[in-house]
């Protein structure tokens, strides 16, 4: 039990430094013009590697899976210019109804 | 002042209110946390202390799955550190916006989380600090809800994964993806370095490190400067 609270008292602490970091780390000041550029593409950057690793990301591993099948729908939805809810609601419907038949 | 704060709180709001389709997704994957954690033993004051005070879930799942699968302590940290290092330069992109000394900066920045700090975003590096921690209120206390009721009551509502909740995070991460592309030119240049590099490193590196490592792409913006 007790190594459940050092992991958990641990990971807080470190999670809560991290956001910290940056803040204290900067404080008010402009970051340098040219880093203006890079911020602004670090958006783009972490969306995509956020949307393909919870995608196609298990354990280390590559897998293509009801999850796929939803965030792909979901693309086609937002290609065709279909609301964010819509888009969402569509890949939660098409993950849940393959995990059902699949 | 005052008109500031009105500018503030309708900003707040209007950041909570896009947030909240999320939001309820995160509230059913704080469900899914709590059953999980009770599952392994942890009793009902540690996952509902955990999500209190980290707040994160990729961390949390993150220190379940590793501790569950009887790994030990250091692992387990290792794991959740890893995942969350990403809030390291969301949280220096998102700092010269943020308001205060040190010590309120330092606790404004504890809002930078995933959607939020994506959805904040205006462009050309700019941040709404408003809108950000309007977006990570009901974030947080939908997380914190979500893990009393699956430890409380975890057995009724059973496994939530066969709902397909949990595709909701990349769907939802893809539509704000999209509005990005609109930019165009070099954003989609960055979108396909920073997928070759998050796909090509899941099979070698621990999770969260591929997330980290596609940041390397938003160096693309050192070049055409000049533009």
């Amino acid at each position: 039990m007790t190594a459940l609270w050092i992991t958990i008292v641990v990971v807080a602490l470190a999670s809560a430094a991290i956001r910290a970091f940056g803040p204290i780390l900067v404080g008010g000041r402009e970051l340098p013009p040219s880093m203006g550029a890079v911020i602004a593409l670090l958006v783009p950057a972490l969306l995509t590697a956020l949307v393909l690793t919870q995608t196609f990301g298990e354990d280390g591993r590559l897998v293509l899976d009801e999850k796929a099948i939803g965030v792909a729908v979901a693309a086609v939805a937002l290609s065709l210019r279909a609301p964010v809810l819509v888009a969402v609601t569509l890949a939660v419907a098409t993950t849940a109804l393959a995990r059902a038949f699949g | 002042m005052s008109s500031e704060g009105e500018r503030g709180g309708g900003v707040y709001l209007a950041g909570a209110r896009a947030v909240l389709p999320l939001a309820m997704a995160t509230g059913v994957m704080g469900i899914s946390f709590g059953v999980v954690a009770c599952s392994l033993g942890w009793g009902v004051v540690a996952p509902m202390v955990f999500s209190v005070i980290a707040f994160s879930g990729t961390a949390q799942f993150a220190v379940v799955s590793v501790l569950g699968g009887g790994g030990g302590v250091v692992p387990a940290i290792v794991a959740a550190v890893l995942l969350n290092a990403r809030f390291l330069p969301m949280g220096i992109a998102a700092a010269p916006f943020l308001k205060g000394g040190p010590l309120r900066r330092a606790l404004e920045g504890q809002t930078v989380v995933d959607a939020s700090w994506a959805m904040a975003s205006r462009g050309g590096g700019r941040f709404d600090r408003e809108f950000m921690i309007g977006a990570t209120i009901p974030q947080v206390a939908l997380w914190i809800v979500g893990t009393v009721v699956g430890v409380l009551v975890g057995g009724v509502v059973g496994n939530v994964e066969r709902l397909g909740l949990d595709v909701i995070f990349p769907a939802f991460y893809l539509t704000l993806l999209v509005e990005e592309l609109r930019a165009g030119g070099q954003t989609i240049a960055v979108v396909l370095i920073a997928a070759a590099l998050s796909l090509a490193l899941v099979p070698f590196t621990p999770p969260g490190i591929p997330v980290i490592a596609s940041c390397a792409a938003a160096l693309l913006g050192l070049r055409g400067q000049s533009s």
